[in-house]
């Protein structure tokens, strides 16, 4: 069969698809997302976006219950989210087999911390396949399976950024579709409350000896010979492509597709076969340690950060082999971060809430870009539903004092996630927090993913739809208000009167992502020089279409999608365009 | 045969994700070993963002390290000097002459530097800079970008015409494929 060039995450999607999978339910999280959207694109298996990454493992755990094989997959901060089913459904195992993906993000591309998700597969006590390129990611699929359903447990997938978003050639194969299993009530097995619990815990210990026994013989780990063995290298995932790249064979390596339980004879073999062992890891010393504990004294975090992604320079550095140099400029190249879009429906709210000087609790999503000069808005973010929380112990101890300037500001999809049990508790033990919904109608920052508030579902067909203003009712917010974040002194208004009030509120600021197909935009607008006086005021919402271009502002009409903001803050007329809206 | 290493480098938003599947499936048509790598996520909202291209009998790293980039291929003029360090000693670059200025420029806290194009050619690069905005617009759209840079980029490979085509009817829609041939062939001709 000819090989395709595919996404490390398509190829996984891919073996989900050729073992079988017939159940697939995720929160989208970079870098993991493409795996669910892949697999929603095979009719043979059944789809979801559940609303947060414990909904996802749970409905996934019920899946495999039911006799379907199973699959959920999420960032490496989405399984902080499952871990509460997690560490269970370790103990009561599976019927078909389930398959948990997680990806991690070493360089924090697009997250807010770069933890190490094998420590999960070590406290959980279930094992973790590392593919280290597209063909071993649909092949650790297959194989995931097959290991879950002969160890009676979830097995996890591990991904990280380079895998999963690059492309290299991959051969595919058909699917097979196993018959569903036969469902059978066994509460000693599923119902873990602590009697039966405590039987099946020496079950999973004993599964962990036997899963040793497996890696020691799977040809998941592989020793490749080298010419000198001076030096050996056990390593996994993408330190395994640097570590091949700048060594090519000359020396031995042990390269591990099974990360935990891991192997004890073999990494002794092979140690004592090599002269200096060196384990090339990113992030935390998971190998490493492992090799300490069995004795040995590899070289590890000695010689390589904790921190980051490696590279081939960096191995060879390391190695103390040549590496190349490339030439600079003699002038600083200033930094170009990432920024709210052209017309994004966020800029007009965090413009106003910078005016009023707002003290703003952030979250997950487009919007902590608010954070960024010049609107420079947000103060705090940590994770999902963090915001909405945080708000009430934050007012709580401060009282009136932080009640009338500090809100809370989180997304659709966020809410749905984490936002729904923070504001229970605002309703519940009645602190004065205004809670601010930036509903843009889809989930943003991942890549347009649908959610239980769009109307639509992961096939964009009709699906549920929860109504925020009155979900945000039910749960005992009197005080519901919806703005449209284009209309500056509407969203003033709003700010303003609801943090003057002395009870719990919500205003739903609400516009389509200026990036959905859907979204008709007006024409650009344009500067008239003559009317410009340079005062700058339109420089102040950080639009990326708007510089100062011969001392005068200047729209790039390219990316200007005529959303009107700034047109609103310029005192001298001075942009043209659509001169009835605004 | 050594592995060749491609860059491609722009402002996020831009369409260098079209620009690096159209040159994957080019030369995966040519039957080299093929590895693309990608950043999807925050920076893809108008941040700086880099596509590496490898090909070869057997390439193993999916990205490109400082000195070894045989091609930097940008469609900005800063993110082409951004990235000067990855570029071999005597590579190439391909740049589309827009300049975009990033958020620290607008707000007046760093400076958009002055000849850029002069500066990489000093620093040693070859730089072939080309107004690519002007030529989308001529095709039909100034989102053609990306497909006018790959007609420019075609005369660096020892390649027929006849397999960019083919990879643009791949992968273009139907209803666009007229526009990206006159996008292709008028970076091609320039």
């Amino acid at each position: 069969m000819m090989k395709k060039l595919m996404l490390g995450n398509v190829a996984a999607a891919r073996g989900l698809y050729e073992a079988g999978c017939s159940f697939v339910s995720s929160y989208p999280g970079t870098p993991s997302t493409e795996i669910t959207e892949e697999a929603a694109k095979y009719d043979e298996i059944y789809c979801e976006w559940a609303p947060n990454e414990k909904v996802a493992m749970e409905a996934a755990f019920g899946a495999c219950l039911a006799g379907a094989r199973s699959f959920c997959g999420m960032k490496h901060v989405g399984l902080n989210v499952a871990a509460d089913p997690l560490f269970t459904i370790s103990y009561t195992g599976v019927n078909a087999g389930m398959v948990i993906a997680v990806a991690d993000d070493p360089g924090m591309h697009s997250s807010q911390n770069e933890q190490d998700s094998r420590h999960y597969a070590k406290a959980a006590k279930l094992p973790m396949l590392e593919p280290a390129d597209s063909g071993e990611a649909l092949a650790f699929a297959r194989a995931a399976y097959e290991i879950s359903e002969r160890f009676d447990c979830p097995v996890f997938l591990k991904m990280c950024t380079r895998i999963a978003h690059s492309q290299s050639l991959t051969e595919v194969g058909e699917r097979v579709l196993p018959p569903l299993r036969p469902y059978e009530k066994n509460i000693p097995k599923y119902v873990m409350m602590p009697g039966n619990a405590i039987r099946r815990h020496p079950v999973v210990e004993e599964r962990t000896r036997s899963l040793i026994a497996f890696a020691e013989e799977t040809p998941l780990n592989r020793a490749e010979a080298g010419t000198d063995s001076a030096i050996g290298i056990i390593t996994s995932s993408t330190s395994y492509q640097y570590v091949k790249e700048v060594c090519g064979d000359r020396y031995p390596v042990l390269k591990l597709g099974m990360v935990w339980p891991l192997p004890e004879k073999k990494i002794r073999d092979f140690a004592a076969s090599v002269g200096r062992l060196i384990v090339v890891e990113e992030l935390d010393p998971f190998i490493e340690d492992h090799c300490r504990n069995l004795g040995l004294s590899p070289e590890g975090k000695s010689l390589f950060p904790l921190e980051g992604e490696f590279s081939q320079n960096l191995v060879a550095e390391k190695l103390g082999l040549p590496c190349p140099k490339g030439a600079a400029l003699p002038d600083a190249v200033p930094a170009r971060p990432p920024v709210m879009c052209a017309g994004c429906p966020h800029r007009g709210l965090f413009y106003t809430l910078n005016r009023n000087k707002c003290t703003v609790l952030g979250d997950i999503g487009c919007y902590t870009l608010g954070a960024v000069a010049p609107l420079s808005a947000i103060e705090m973010t940590a994770c999902m539903g963090a915001s909405v929380s945080a708000i009430h112990g934050f007012n709580k101890v401060r009282g009136e004092e932080s009640e009338g300037k500090t809100v809370a500001v989180i997304g659709d999809s966020t809410f749905m996630h984490s936002g729904m049990t923070g504001l229970a508790n605002i309703a519940y033990n009645q602190s004065n927090s205004t809670v601010i919904i930036l509903d843009n109608s889809i989930t943003g920052m991942t890549g347009h993913q649908q959610n239980p508030t769009t109307g639509y579902n992961i096939k964009g067909d009709p699906a549920g739809k929860i109504d925020l203003e009155s979900l945000c009712r039910a749960m005992g917010i009197q005080r519901v208000r919806v703005v449209d974040p284009y209309d500056l002194a509407a969203c003033d208004r709003a700010v303003k009167e609801e943090l003057a009030v002395h009870e719990p509120s919500v205003i739903i600021s609400r516009r389509p992502c200026a990036l959905l197909k859907y979204v008709k935009h007006k024409p650009p607008l344009a500067v008239d020089p003559d009317k410009c006086r340079s005062c700058q005021a339109c420089m102040k919402i950080g639009c990326p279409a708007i510089s100062m271009k011969n001392g005068k502002a200047h729209v790039d009409d390219t990316l200007c999608v005529g959303c009107g903001v700034c047109r609103q803050l310029c005192r001298f007329d001075a942009f043209s365009g659509d001169e009835k809206e605004g | 045969m050594k592995t060749k290493n491609i860059m491609i480098v722009g402002v996020g938003g831009q369409g260098s994700l079209l620009a690096s599947k159209l040159l994957g499936q080019v030369l995966l048509s040519q039957g080299y070993d093929v590895k693309v790598s990608e950043v999807h996520g925050m920076s893809q909202r108008g941040g700086s963002v880099v596509t590496y291209v490898r090909y070869g009998d057997k390439v193993y790293s999916p990205v490109i390290d400082k000195g070894e980039a045989d091609l930097i291929v940008s469609f900005e003029q800063l993110e082409a000097a951004r990235w000067l360090p990855y570029l071999r000693p005597d590579g190439q670059i391909v740049t589309n002459t827009q300049a975009i200025d990033p958020m620290p420029v607008v707000t007046g806290k760093a400076v958009y530097p002055e000849g850029l194009i002069d500066k990489m050619k000093a620093a040693g690069a070859r730089v072939d800079a080309l107004d690519c905005v002007t030529l989308a617009r001529q095709a039909g759209s100034a989102k053609a970008v990306n497909v006018v840079l790959l007609g420019k980029l075609s005369h660096y490979f020892d390649l027929p015409e006849s397999a960019w085509q083919e990879a643009l009817t791949a992968l273009v829609p139907p209803k666009f494929l007229d526009l990206n041939r006159k996008a292709f062939a008028l970076g091609r001709d320039a």
